[in-house]
């Protein structure tokens, strides 16, 4: 790598790279290269900066210019403006960042990155992910140079327990106490092992990660290996996230070149050697008992446990398993120790989580926040609040396993008991953001359809349970239900949380308990009044037109693809119900307002 | 890898290359003018010679980046020097050797080279 004046950054996680991030790096090439600058700038393609909803994001040092929504045509002027002559493109900039004409403000002081505290992302965004001496640069492998040279495999293990770090895969069991049961485990083999198959909704945290610092989860491994006695290990990485599993097939090269993976590492004695497994992107499969048996070369389908990995994992040896965020925290944890750990977070939960927020939200994106943040700090300060002036009516998290945090109860603050306590969970970090104009019982089902679809059907409760549970919802969203089936949805809930093998179906209820516990007044207008009060299922819906509003302009009844508006020119048009198909566009194509739907 | 100062060492070579993009006020910020006038005295060449030396010597604490006209076009390539906690510099009627100078005294050394200031110029 040569000394460049200036690099360019330019973000290639998912996001940013599907709005066409790569047409802006070749352009960025051609233009630096018409202006005799190629040796002068180099062009970095880095991972997530987070700010998704204004991608495509670009940086520019050593000013610190944050360009968003940047297209290829706004390239040549970035070039011939800012890097030639010096003057930052003020037009382009993201406007938050802005002071004044002369001026601009650190990304650290914009209200989206303020509340944020980086560990796990702490090199997202900042690092070329295909460069290990960039890692390295940061700090990198220094944390497994200290294990492997000055620490036992004990010493390692409780500074991990003393830090309090706890599973980020959703569950929250203490890491430390994990890594403990594993090393004590008998065995003459141990295998580590890394859980990246994301499979939630709308959740992208641990793909950011291994797009964007694919090495931190490689060390914090090897990390791992040491502590509990492995010489072996695998990340069982979905393949549909084809960037992150190129960039960390790289990284493991990159590694096994330099001697950080492999044998007798840092002269040490100890050996370690990484390998990917891909996953079919089944649901399932980021269980963990369902991800072993898929590693070992079968079904992905999940068995019981007790046996617990720890003891009988892997072809049948005691293994090891995290998640993707939990290593991304070990390395931190071992430069700066637990005592600098544990002063971040709560009490019961220390240390940063990564969120994934979405939904009905204006800064869609990837979030780092310290455990205890509140979530109305998630949603209106960095998050940015709600488009278009709507309500905030309730939070999803932890996907289909977990429940919604309803309005009232924005200021719980997010950790591990909080969350369980209100009938929501951590979860792997998705969170999802609805406002007034959402179902909750729409919002249910569509959470069971997910779960149907992806049941394994090894046990009965989750494959036909989940089942039932959807045909109870559909009925009440189509309106042919009794009060009743509102109880017998409840009972069933409850078998299935009870009966049912894997964490898949244990949690597959979650989303209808929590919704009927916060808004079992939505499930009853449904019943009893036959309305869906946010007008979103559209057997519940129809569509009127006001007599006193309409001009009579006859554009409704042309746009109707049905033809199911009459009247005649001028005087107010009428909707026939029985053709109507509920579609909407007549409300949309009204000039006057004077659709509605009732 | 068999030792930690052998990652000791890839670190210090990659840092330099890196570390503009760290927010860190203790740098030393070199600005060369770059506007026309800038550019038509030969600014480019010394950008060139100030990052070649940078280079050569690993220097990891120092950016360089560029102005527009600060409007003594007759004094230009001007290169100004921010050393972390005292006044600028500012050097005009630069050139290559005189650019390498520059970075190995007031860069490496903490040092102004008096005869090339703006100060030394106008007494002319």
């Amino acid at each position: 790598m040569e000394l460049a004046r200036g690099h360019v950054l330019v973000c290639g996680g998912t996001g940013c790279t599907s709005s066409g991030s790569n047409n802006i790096i070749e352009q960025f090439e051609k233009s630096l290269a018409e202006k005799g600058l190629q040796d002068e700038i180099k062009v970095v393609r880095t991972g997530c900066f987070g700010l998704c909803a204004l991608g495509p994001i670009v940086i520019v040092y050593p000013e610190g210019a944050f360009y968003s929504l940047v297209t290829p045509e706004d390239v040549p002027e970035i070039v011939e403006e800012h890097l030639l002559k010096g003057r930052i493109v003020k037009r382009l900039l993201y406007k938050e960042t802005v002071v004044d004409d002369d001026n601009i403000k650190s990304l650290n002081e914009v209200d989206f990155y303020k509340k944020q505290q980086r560990i796990a992302l702490v090199n997202c965004g900042v690092i070329n992910p295909e460069s290990i001496d960039e890692y390295i640069a940061f700090g990198g492998y220094s944390a497994l140079g200290k294990v492997l040279s000055e620490m036992k495999p004990q010493d390692v293990i409780d500074e991990i327990k003393e830090s309090g770090l706890r599973g980020r895969g959703g569950g929250g069991f203490p890491t430390g106490l994990k890594w403990q049961f594993t090393a004590n485990a008998q065995g003459d083999k141990k295998y580590v092992a890394c859980n990246a198959d994301e499979g939630d909704p709308g959740a992208f945290m641990d793909r950011s990660i291994l797009e964007g610092d694919p090495h931190s989860l490689i060390e914090a491994m090897a990390i791992a290996a040491y502590a509990v006695g492995a010489d072996e290990g695998y990340v069982y990485i979905r393949a549909e996230y084809p960037i992150a599993v190129n960039r960390l097939r790289i990284a493991i090269e990159q590694a096994k070149e330099y001697g950080l993976l492999g044998k007798n590492i840092f002269d040490s004695g100890f050996n370690f050697e990484l390998d990917i497994r891909l996953g079919a992107g089944a649901f399932v499969c980021g269980e963990e008992t369902a991800l072993m048996t898929s590693i070992e070369g079968h079904r992905g389908e999940p068995r019981p446990r007790p046996p617990f990995p720890a003891v009988k994992g892997l072809f049948g040896k005691p293994t090891l398993l995290n998640n993707v965020e939990t290593y991304a925290n070990i390395t931190a944890i071992i430069n700066n120790g637990a005592e600098w750990f544990k002063t971040i977070g709560t009490e019961s939960s220390k240390g940063t989580k990564v969120f994934a927020v979405g939904g009905k939200i204006n800064n869609t994106g990837l979030v780092e926040i310290p455990m205890g943040t509140t979530l109305r700090e998630i949603v209106y300060e960095i998050g940015g609040g709600i488009p278009n002036g709507k309500k905030f009516k309730a939070a999803q998290t932890g996907g289909p396993s977990g429940g919604c945090i309803p309005a009232n109860l924005i200021d719980t603050p997010i950790d591990y008991d909080s969350l369980i306590s209100i009938g929501s969970m951590m979860g792997s970090g998705g969170l999802i953001v609805m406002d007034e104009d959402t179902c909750m019982v729409d919002i249910a089902k569509f959470f069971l359809e997910f779960t149907v679809d992806e049941s394994c059907g090894k046990c009965a409760p989750c494959r036909i349970g989940t089942k039932r549970l959807l045909e109870i919802l559909n009925k009440i969203t189509s309106g042919n239900d009794t009060l009743e089936d509102i109880d017998r949805l409840e009972q069933l809930c409850y078998s299935i949380k009870n009966a049912a093998l894997c964490g898949l179906g244990q949690t597959a209820p979650n989303p209808i308990l929590s919704t009927l516990k916060y808004f079992r007044d939505e499930y009853v207008a449904h019943v009893v009044d036959k309305k869906c009060p946010a007008g979103v299922c559209k057997a519940l819906l129809s569509y009127v037109i006001e007599p006193d509003k309409c001009k009579g302009c006859s554009l409704c009844a042309k746009k109707c693809p049905v033809g199911a508006i009459e009247g005649v020119v001028k005087n107010p048009f009428t909707i026939d119900t029985s053709k109507c198909i509920k579609c909407g566009v007549c409300m949309d194509s009204c000039k006057f307002g004077a659709i509605s739907k009732r | 890898m068999k030792s930690l100062a052998e990652l000791e060492q890839i670190r210090k070579q990659t840092l330099a290359k890196v570390n503009l993009r760290k927010e860190d006020d203790d740098s030393i910020r070199v600005v060369v003018g770059m506007a026309t006038c800038g550019i038509a005295a030969g600014a480019r060449p010394v950008m060139k010679a100030i990052m070649d030396e940078i280079e050569k010597r690993n220097i990891s604490n120092c950016y360089v980046t560029q102005t527009g006209c600060i409007g003594l076009c007759r004094l230009e390539p001007i290169v100004e020097v921010y050393l972390p906690g005292s006044e600028k510099i500012t050097y005009v009627k630069m050139d290559a050797d005189k650019a390498a100078k520059i970075v190995n005294e007031t860069i490496v050394n903490g040092k102004v080279v008096n005869e090339y200031t703006i100060g030394a110029a106008k007494e002319n």
